[in-house]
């Protein structure tokens, strides 16, 4: 019995000495190394892959969506316009998250139906031709991109509404268009931010 | 088409995997056989004030191993409720008692379990210096128990199973720490954040506000994968473009998951002295792998149901830079190990296919499961196997020459009886109780109907296993869904390994028994379909019931 209770101590002991050891060495000495080559060699992916405007001003993340709405929450339509969003009240790069409604929650129904009346009202086209993706919301709320199918279906009314040829338009999504990873993995994407960032380029 | 990306995405995998198993799990062999010790690691064994040379017996191990986490949980559960007071701690204040106890549970036992939103609940030093320090160890304690049951299996007549300090640093300073930064400066490569600027509030490009989040997180991104953890940075997790930004760095990620638990056979091959047996486990673990990621793929691809119907396609809650494929792959991987990781919303998978991830952590995450513990699992499996196929035959059964007798079965026997237990009860409990019935419909539940059945059944199943993922949109900060989940974590990780404990020092007691023409070859195909058949059949009788009121509900009405 003494000499359990002695061990037992005793492993105690051991394990308080390697649990402060391995958080010196694996929390914060490992924390700080990577940092440390990160911030040096990698400055620009490291602190979130920022884009600026032509003034210089940050104006978001390349890898993180944001709205391209009014005030009121309207689709601005000079602008290719995103997934929806379930992070927070739209956007929120505090709150990341999916809707998580499930296949046959009436609420998430509604909503498809919803928005899939909406854009195929907004770009003149038969509900029939919007894209999955432009219904459903992403994982985390905060995908950066569309599919070229969606982007295909904004050019004519983005076109219209900065009164630019419609292939200069389609000649910009090809540009920000970014095929499957080697060819073979992942989706062909359109990154919406860059898009858009480079059309307010073409009209300074 | 789809299937061309499908198939290839898995060979991609598969190649590379193929291509690591015999050098690195000969590697890790060596990380737990070698006499040698590094000159750092002497140093630290005279901090700590063990003979690295001494074995101990399986008692002593298991006193190490279960003292050593619970100082990791007093201290995580520490940190969280001083937080305000903590550096880096973005303002946050502590989380509540329960939630903090869940979350300590949670991530000492390699579940890594979220019932709360990072963003919004942890500073930086909770998380670098609690929790990524416990998704090193809790990796290199699964380690350690897998290495020791294999240790059982190797020696003979002999009273120790080796040094659990020594397998704990040797885990972390050999296999663990190095792949991390490396891994980890390739996904800062990729886009992964890695800084200590909090939140960046920006304008945006139509004068809108949006907050952009910083954070250690390339280097705690890579542990979570690499030792099977799965607690994000972010509550998107894997699916939030700051953790895993682009398709390659989603396989890359999925290797991450799975390298060493493929890697393990190797290990156990080579430390038994037969790499026929590790590549039999390592069959029996691929084939069940393929069939899972083959089933997920074509389910979520056929999309059925109401909301993917009408919207053209399953992509409520995937990333569109993944796809379906990228989506179920990880899925498939972070289930079938212990990971849990998520970079789509299982929640919103198409009824039959969110029942997928559900039956991989069912069939107890062998398949290659976590690390260490996916080994360990299989390895309790094959005991299982032989014991059947014994009966069969009516021999003694006997695994690697060592014959499994009596206490051996019932250590085995009452290892798969204790997740099962531990999720029916779990979720029945939660209806059952009046009181917490009352939370769990008005509070937990998100979705209406059976599907809400099927999040607690989720919630239980990935607590008890270890797993972590959950159909997350369940509230589950709740006392009792803390409260509960929280003891399932624990019981789930400790439970089974003081029986593989037991069971690794009974077998290292025995000695060898020559294999004769009547012995049971474990290494051919005939046996790789005994035991996948075993671990399919002891899933099925348990769950089906519960699954038919679940997922198979949803799905086939």
């Amino acid at each position: 019995m003494n000499a359990t209770t002695r061990s037992t101590g005793r492993t105690l002991w051991v394990a308080v000495r390697a649990m402060v050891a391995l958080t010196l060495v694996l929390g914060v000495g490992y924390t700080l190394l990577v940092t440390g080559i990160g911030q040096l060699v990698l400055p620009a992916q490291a602190d979130g892959s920022l884009v600026r405007d032509g003034g210089g001003q940050v104006v978001g993340s390349a890898l993180l969506g944001q709205g391209f709405t009014d005030a009121d929450g309207a689709a601005l339509p000079q602008y290719f316009q995103p997934r929806p969003s379930a992070a927070g009240d739209g956007w929120d790069g505090a709150a990341s998250s999916g809707s998580n409604l499930g296949p046959e929650n009436p609420d998430l129904v509604a909503s498809i139906a919803e928005r899939k009346a909406a854009i195929a009202e907004r770009e003149g086209v038969a509900p029939g031709d919007v894209p999955a993706d432009a219904v459903t919301a992403s994982g985390s709320g905060l995908d950066p991109h569309v599919s070229p199918a969606y982007a295909e279906l904004q050019v004519a009314r983005v076109a219209a509404a900065r009164h630019l040829p419609v292939d200069e338009v389609e000649a910009q999504v090809a540009r920000h268009t970014e095929g499957r990873t080697l060819g073979y993995l992942g989706e062909p994407v359109v990154n919406v931010l860059e898009l858009n960032v480079a059309l307010d380029e073409l009209g300074r | 088409m789809g299937w061309v990306w499908a198939v290839a995405a898995l060979a991609t995998v598969a190649l590379v995997l193929a291509a690591v198993y015999r050098s690195f799990g000969d590697y890790m062999a060596g990380v737990y056989t070698t006499p040698r010790d590094w000159r750092v690691e002497r140093g630290l064994y005279r901090v700590l004030g063990v003979d690295p040379r001494s074995g101990q017996t399986w008692q002593a191990y298991l006193r190490g191993v279960l003292t050593f986490s619970a100082v990791g949980l007093l201290l995580v559960y520490a940190l969280q409720r001083t937080q305000q007071w903590l550096p880096y701690s973005l303002g946050l204040p502590a989380p509540s008692a329960d939630l903090s106890f869940n979350t300590a549970a949670s991530f000492v036992g390699n579940t890594n379990w979220q019932s709360y939103s990072p963003e919004l609940t942890l500073g930086y030093t909770v998380q670098l210096a609690g929790l990524a320090v416990q998704n090193f160890v809790s990796a290199a304690v699964g380690m350690a128990v897998a290495v020791a049951l294999v240790r059982g299996f190797a020696h003979r007549r002999t009273s120790t199973i080796g040094n659990f300090w020594v397998d704990l640093v040797r885990g972390c300073f050999r296999i663990l720490l190095p792949i991390s930064v490396v891994g980890a400066l390739v996904l800062i490569v990729g886009g992964v954040v890695q800084n200590f600027d909090g939140f960046t509030d920006v304008t945006t490009v139509a004068g809108g506000a949006q907050s952009i989040p910083g954070g250690p997180v390339a280097s705690q991104e890579v542990i979570k994968l690499l030792g099977t953890n799965g607690g994000g940075f972010f509550n998107a997790n894997s699916a939030h473009p700051f953790e895993n930004p682009t398709a390659w760095t989603n396989v890359l990620e999925v290797l991450l998951m799975l390298v060493i638990p493929f890697s393990l056979p190797r290990t156990f091959g080579r430390m038994v002295g037969d790499h026929r047996q590790g590549y039999a486990i390592l069959a029996a673990m691929g084939v069940l792998f393929v069939a899972s990621y083959t089933a997920l793929t074509l389910l979520e691809s056929a999309g059925h149901g109401t909301a993917p119907q009408l919207a053209g396609g399953a992509m409520e809650g995937k990333e569109a830079r993944f796809g379906i494929v990228g989506s179920t792959l990880f899925a498939t991987t972070s289930t079938t190990t212990s990971t849990g990781a998520v970079n789509s919303m299982h929640d919103s998978y198409t009824a039959l296919g969110g029942m997928v991830p559900m039956l991989n952590m069912m069939l107890g995450e062998v398949a290659p499961g976590g690390v260490g513990s996916g080994l360990y699992g299989m390895l309790v499996m094959a005991v299982i196997a032989v014991f059947i196929a014994g009966l069969l035959v009516g021999r003694t059964p006997e695994y690697l020459g060592k014959k499994i007798g009596p206490r051996e079965i019932k250590l085995a026997s009452l290892y798969i009886l204790v997740t099962p237990t531990l999720v029916l009860a779990g979720t029945a409990l939660s209806f059952a109780i009046p009181a917490v019935r009352e939370s769990v419909t008005s509070t937990s539940i998100w979705n209406p109907g059976v599907h809400g059945m099927s999040e607690v059944l989720y919630a239980f199943t990935s607590a008890a296993n270890n797993n972590g993922s959950a159909f997350a949109g369940l509230t589950a900060n709740t006392p009792w869904m803390n409260t509960a989940l929280g003891v399932a974590i624990l019981l789930g990780r400790f439970v089974p390994i003081v029986l593989v404990l037991a069971l690794a020092g009974s077998l290292a007691r025995q000695d060898k028994v020559p294999a004769t023409s009547g012995t049971l070859p474990t290494h051919r195909p005939q046996f790789v379909g005994l035991l996948v058949g075993v671990v399919l059949v002891l899933t099925a009788l348990t769950y089906f019931p519960v699954l038919a009121l679940g997922p198979l509900a949803e799905g086939l009405v």
